[in-house]
């Protein structure tokens, strides 16, 4: 065993050879209480700093703390770092760190043939291996013959690195994910220096654990330099990215900031109302953090009650918005149809996630669609709009807003867990060049104010706030007379309404762009595809192309209405294909649409995005 | 505004009715409820614009519709919520939530509670005719045991909850009850919770003359109300009775009817303390039920808390103050970022 604790600190230069690679797969997993998340995330860090272009994927369970050492505990972080434009995580990891036996079978399907798997080989002894099912020792048997195995005994070189460290025992087993995360700074050449100013802020209150974990970090990274098992560092050298600043982003993130921003521009006070709920609990505490930019948070006592402040917020003249994911858009129906029928601006952000009921909450699904365009009783139409990528969510929170104040109409923003808690590269947007959102509350005029007098333009009611002497009025839920707004069980009137408000999200098609195909404009196959999807078929198209095959692919950010354009583009194809995490719910959409159009399904609810490969396979078949 | 400086000709009830046909049953208790609000309105200084009227399902909730103010018929049990977060963004209106027995205690019970223990600026009348008036006759939260309803044709077996105990047990600030019949009681009793800041509750009797005709009527009758009432007037004893000769006095933890004629009656009595600072007295109060006891109506509780809004406002300006105003840019744009040319 090398005791790496002994070493020279700071080596900057490598013996070793490095071989050049394009692009690389790194998958960090073990218990739910290892620290993965924190590991891949300073990966993540450091990777953005050297300029690679990049994307990752959490993976984790429900339960904060699973039994240590089992199969349902296992969390994972996942990355594909490149020199070139990636759009997804990536499919299979060419390196698997595993800090356990269950990490590892957990994991195994997720690692490529003739890929790395780096064991803490410390802690598979009989009884972790029974704790994962494995019947034999993988470390010793056949299993992964297919395999680079390396055995590392983490927590024992963790330890011995840290034995003069006035820590007890537990806190030194905690840090054995940073002497992972060294391993693989050395690995592909990365720089400490991110992660080590990291860990100096962040426990700067225990100077121990401070000098623990860099310790640990280097001793890793120390180790992977000495150790014959690891022959040659990679060297990934910067992605060329469109010029600009750039910072890394998850999709909450960026969808909380898309919100504080339409706010701001519009000049208006962001209200947030919301009931916890995975995975979009992570824009309430980022909103709640935001009080310097006078943004009010509520955490409801329930997913009614968050929508409820929201439409009373709408009510008062302000932006009102509530989070939740599909279990929560359940419980909303009957208010979000309030705000459709007294037709006050509000957005509604379902952070989708694997059903149906409870389901498997931390695991990603678009399901939801069906639900956001239906709902809710009657004929309640409303704006659906989705996000593409985790750095898109702040495009698409503001268009929500804008659209949402433009046309006094609730728009529901469908994000996804993959895209929530997903990070890549944001260009980050010029403030002054961000969208205009002008609102012009009425004040009284000459003749009786009008609730329900309409822009002959977007169909929208004028937006009067309490408060105004002369506007007083009266909406709700009872059928709304034109014009007066007054109760009105006029049959005429009823019908009447219902085709305006129908209208009126019809046209929000001319106020939105209109859908470009990536590709030739006509052809045998299109492939179509929503929100979160835009990273996998975006590469599966890269793929076939570089396969010498053509194909066109349109993505749509917005799903109700669609862009005015789009039934003239599918005429140009011969097959669309609708790749979705659900049983064919834009499918459904686009056969109601244009009856007649050739579409077929490409259909996954496993909880995780299509793989690139699965996609490609599909096109190939079709094409 | 100059609304607020420019001295305004005085409101009258008129003021505050909406043209809007008011379609109760004839001899509806909530007329006199409706009246009442506009006349108590219209004598604050208040322009009818600073008012909003929130309401949810029921009978009592078509309320927003014929006030000549700002208004907002919402869904069922639902209020609180709408006006909470309406309270959040505007602290200058005066928002008022009418809500009923079902709608505020059956189907909207959890967003009340929470209204109340946060205690948000509002002003919430809580009808209470003690069954579902609008789905034409079931029975309600605040139904007696063994009521015979459509829905109970054998009888309600189901205890009743007490509106003012579910106000006390959430921690609201100002706790009341009034009846419809006695307009001068009602007007006092709006008029103070207008005036307090925070939740102000107010359970209101009411009578609905189809489906639960004369619910109170043993209690708050012409040839009964005098034994079976009593008002509380802070820093005064709980007397009542025809000749106004019978007090509370506690025995132990029960209060016990006292004969005041008895001299040696006439001391130790209970004297209603609306701002006690424990709620127990208050909750005692609310234990006073027909028949055994007279029932109380009135303040029960008028304490101080800071309010929810007011706490969520002053966050913001103290973050504010610490670390300025928020900069966009700043804020997209992080502590880490890097640049490609």
């Amino acid at each position: 065993m090398v005791d790496a604790s002994k070493m020279t600190e700071e080596k900057t230069k490598t013996s070793k050879p490095q071989s050049k690679m394009s692009s690389i797969i790194v998958r960090f997993a073990g218990d739910s209480g290892d620290g993965m998340q924190l590991a891949g995330d300073q990966f993540t860090d450091t990777t953005a700093v050297m300029g690679n272009d990049f994307a990752t994927l959490p993976d984790y369970p429900a339960e904060i703390r699973a039994p240590a050492g089992t199969l349902p505990g296992v969390s994972s972080f996942q990355i594909q770092f490149s020199d070139q434009i990636v759009s997804t995580p990536g499919d299979l990891a060419d390196v698997l760190i595993a800090m356990n036996p269950a990490a590892l079978k957990v994991n195994l399907v997720n690692t490529k043939k003739n890929g790395m798997i780096i064991v803490n080989e410390s802690v598979f002894t009989e009884q972790s291996l029974k704790k994962a099912n494995w019947q034999t020792n993988p470390l010793t048997d056949a299993t992964l013959k297919d395999y680079q195995l390396l055995k590392v005994p983490l927590s024992d070189l963790t330890k011995n690195a840290l034995k003069d460290h006035p820590l007890k025992l537990q806190e030194v087993e905690r840090c054995k994910n940073f002497f992972s995360l060294g391993m693989m700074f050395w690995l592909y050449d990365r720089s400490l220096e991110h992660t080590i100013n990291w860990i100096q802020s962040k426990f700067k209150r225990r100077p121990e654990i401070v000098n623990a974990n860099v310790a640990a970090l280097k001793a890793g990274y120390n180790y992977a330099d000495i150790t014959e098992t690891m022959p040659s560092q990679y060297k990934i050298e910067k992605a060329k990215l469109e010029p600009g600043t750039y910072r890394k982003i998850s999709g909450n993130t960026a969808t909380a900031m898309g919100f504080v921003a339409a706010a701001h521009i519009a000049g208006k006070t962001l209200f947030y109302g919301s009931y916890p709920i995975t995975p979009a609990s992570s824009i309430l505490h980022e909103l709640a953090a935001l009080k310097n930019f006078g943004v009010k948070t509520l955490q409801a006592e329930d997913e009614i009650a968050a929508i409820g402040t929201a439409i009373g917020a709408s009510f008062g003249g302000h932006i009102g918005v509530t989070g939740t994911s599909g279990p929560g858009l359940c419980l909303k129906s009957e208010a979000l149809n309030l705000a459709i029928m007294a037709e006050l601006p509000l957005v509604v952000i379902d952070v989708q996630r694997a059903g149906p009921s409870t389901g498997m909450p931390t695991k990603t699904e678009q399901a939801d669609l069906l639900q956001a365009m239906f709902g809710r009783n009657g004929e309640s139409p409303i704006a659906i709009v989705a996000p593409r990528s985790p750095a898109d969510c702040f495009r698409m929170a503001f268009e929500a807003v804008r659209i949402a104040v433009k046309f006094m109409t609730p728009v529901i923003l469908m994000s996804e867990g993959f895209l929530a808690e997903g990070s890549e590269p944001w260009k980050l947007p010029e403030i002054e060049k961000l969208p205009k959102i002008e609102i012009n509350h009425p004040s009284a005029g000459k003749t009786p104010f009008m609730p329900y007098a309409r822009d002959p333009k977007t169909l929208a009611r004028p937006w009067a706030v309490p408060g105004t002497p002369g506007l007083e009025h009266r909406i709700g839920g009872l059928a709304k007379a034109d014009l007066t707004g007054g109760v009105s069980y006029d049959p005429a009137n009823n019908q009447k309404m219902i085709n305006l408000r129908a209208e009126k999200i019809r046209r929000i098609a001319d106020d939105i762009p209109e859908a470009v195909v990536n590709g030739p404009e006509s052809g045998k196959l299109l492939v179509l595809g929503w929100g979160g999807r835009y990273g996998s078929i975006y590469q599966a198209a890269q793929e076939i192309r570089r396969g010498g095959q053509e194909i066109s692919f349109v993505h749509l950010n917005y799903v109700n209405p669609f862009p005015r354009n789009l039934g003239k583009i599918i005429k140009h194809f011969e097959k669309i294909l609708v790749p979705e995490l659900n049983m064919g719910h834009l499918l459904f959409l686009l056969r109601a649409e244009f009856p007649g159009v050739n579409a077929i399904g490409f259909n996954k609810v496993q909880g995780q995005p299509f793989q690139v490969s699965e996609l490609v396979a599909k096109i190939k078949e079709l094409l | 505004m100059s609304t607020d400086t420019a001295p305004k000709p005085p409101q009258s009830r008129d003021d505050f009715i909406s043209g809007q046909e008011v379609r109760w049953c004839p001899g509806c208790g909530d007329y006199a409820i409706l009246a009442t609000v506009q006349r108590t309105l219209a004598k604050r200084q208040i322009p009818r614009e600073k008012y909003v009227f929130v309401s949810g399902i029921g009978c009592s909730s078509r309320f927003p519709y014929y006030m000549n103010t700002y208004g907002f018929h919402t869904i069922h049990g639902r209020a609180p919520t709408i006006a909470t977060g309406l309270r959040c963004v505007n602290p200058e209106l005066s928002i008022w939530v009418i809500t009923g027995d079902g709608d505020g205690l059956s189907i909207g019970g959890n967003h009340l509670i929470h209204c109340m223990r946060r205690n948000v600026d509002l002003n919430i009348l809580l009808v209470n005719n003690r069954i579902y008036g609008l789905t034409k006759g079931q029975y309600s939260p605040t139904s007696e045991i063994s009521k015979v309803t459509k829905s109970t044709p054998f009888g309600s077996i189901e205890h009743p909850i007490n509106a003012l105990c579910i106000a006390i047990a959430s921690e609201a600030t100002f706790i009341a009850r009034t009846l419809d019949t006695d307009p001068v009681h009602m007007s006092y009793v709006l008029s103070r919770a207008a005036e307090h800041r925070g939740i102000s509750f107010v359970e209101i009797y009411q009578n609905c003359i189809i489906f639960n005709d004369k619910t109170f009527t043993p209690i708050t009758g012409r040839d009964t109300r005098d034994d079976r009432m009593v008002y509380l007037e802070h820093g005064k004893p709980l007397v009542f009775g025809k000749k106004k000769n019978k007090a509370i006095k506690l025995n132990g933890l029960d209060p016990v009817i006292v004969d005041l004629d008895d001299s040696q009656h006439q001391k130790d009595l209970v004297i209603h303390d609306e701002k006690a600072k424990e709620p127990h007295y208050a909750y005692l109060l609310t234990q006073m039920e027909y028949p055994e006891m007279p029932v109380p109506f009135g303040v029960f509780r008028a304490i101080e808390r800071p309010t929810y809004n007011k706490l969520m406002q002053n966050q913001i300006d103290q973050a504010v103050s610490m670390i300025g105003k928020g900069d966009l840019r700043k804020l997209i744009y992080g502590s880490s970022t890097w640049t490609v040319s």
